[in-house]
């Protein structure tokens, strides 16, 4: 009982996030929505291997969250910068 | 114990399902990029420790309280990263923050 009602509070945070992602005005906003919804993601992916008495669940909710930073973060560079940077230039060390 | 431990539960996970939702009003609400931020960090900090919490209390000492600790800590470590490349980048991209108007009252919406 008490999963599914963090399971339904859950959902009704990714369905106002979403609407933050498909309204925001700026790039960044899609981003940063994005983020949190992975983050929510995760948070559902634990909450469900609990309603459901298989904790497996939380395996894919880590993997989940270390493909999550990893996207946002691409996504920003590329967006910042115009590419994903060179890989034989050293442009890191100038920025 | 256990009544203790299952009501104890209950309320992380009800609060942290409660900060979820304020949380996400707040990134819906808000006025500007920068302030949307904060919303977010409701969500990732408040919300997800609690219900991660609750979940801890409600699987004991094993493997699943071990493995929501490496999700906390993932957490911990890795949203406040993404939220500072967030800033850096739309600061870098030239996105201004939203300022007072100093002749007009403080908290007024644009």
């Amino acid at each position: 009982m008490m999963f599914a009602a963090a399971t339904l509070a859950l959902l009704v945070t990714t369905a106002l996030l979403v609407i933050r992602a498909a309204l925001g005005p700026t790039v960044f906003d899609r981003a940063q929505a994005a983020n949190t919804l992975g983050t929510v993601a995760m948070l559902l992916l634990a909450v469900l291997g609990f309603l459901t008495d298989r904790p497996e669940f939380l395996d894919l909710a880590l993997v989940y969250g270390l493909l999550n930073v990893i996207g946002t973060i691409a996504v920003l560079k590329f967006f910042t910068r115009g590419d994903l940077g060179d890989p034989g230039e050293d442009s890191e060390l100038k920025s | 114990m256990s009544l203790l431990l299952a009501s104890l539960s209950w309320f992380f996970l009800v609060a942290g399902g409660l900060f979820c939702v304020i949380g996400a009003i707040g990134m819906l609400r808000m006025p500007d990029f920068y302030t949307r931020m904060h919303a977010s960090s409701v969500i990732e900090t408040l919300g997800a420790g609690l219900i991660l919490l609750g979940l801890c209390l409600q699987a004991g000492w094993t493997l699943i309280t071990v493995k929501l600790l490496m999700i906390g800590v993932l957490l911990l470590f890795a949203s406040p990263t993404a939220t500072h490349a967030l800033a850096r980048a739309a600061l870098t991209r030239g996105l201004q923050p939203m300022l007072a108007d100093p002749k007009e009252a403080s908290s007024k919406r644009s």
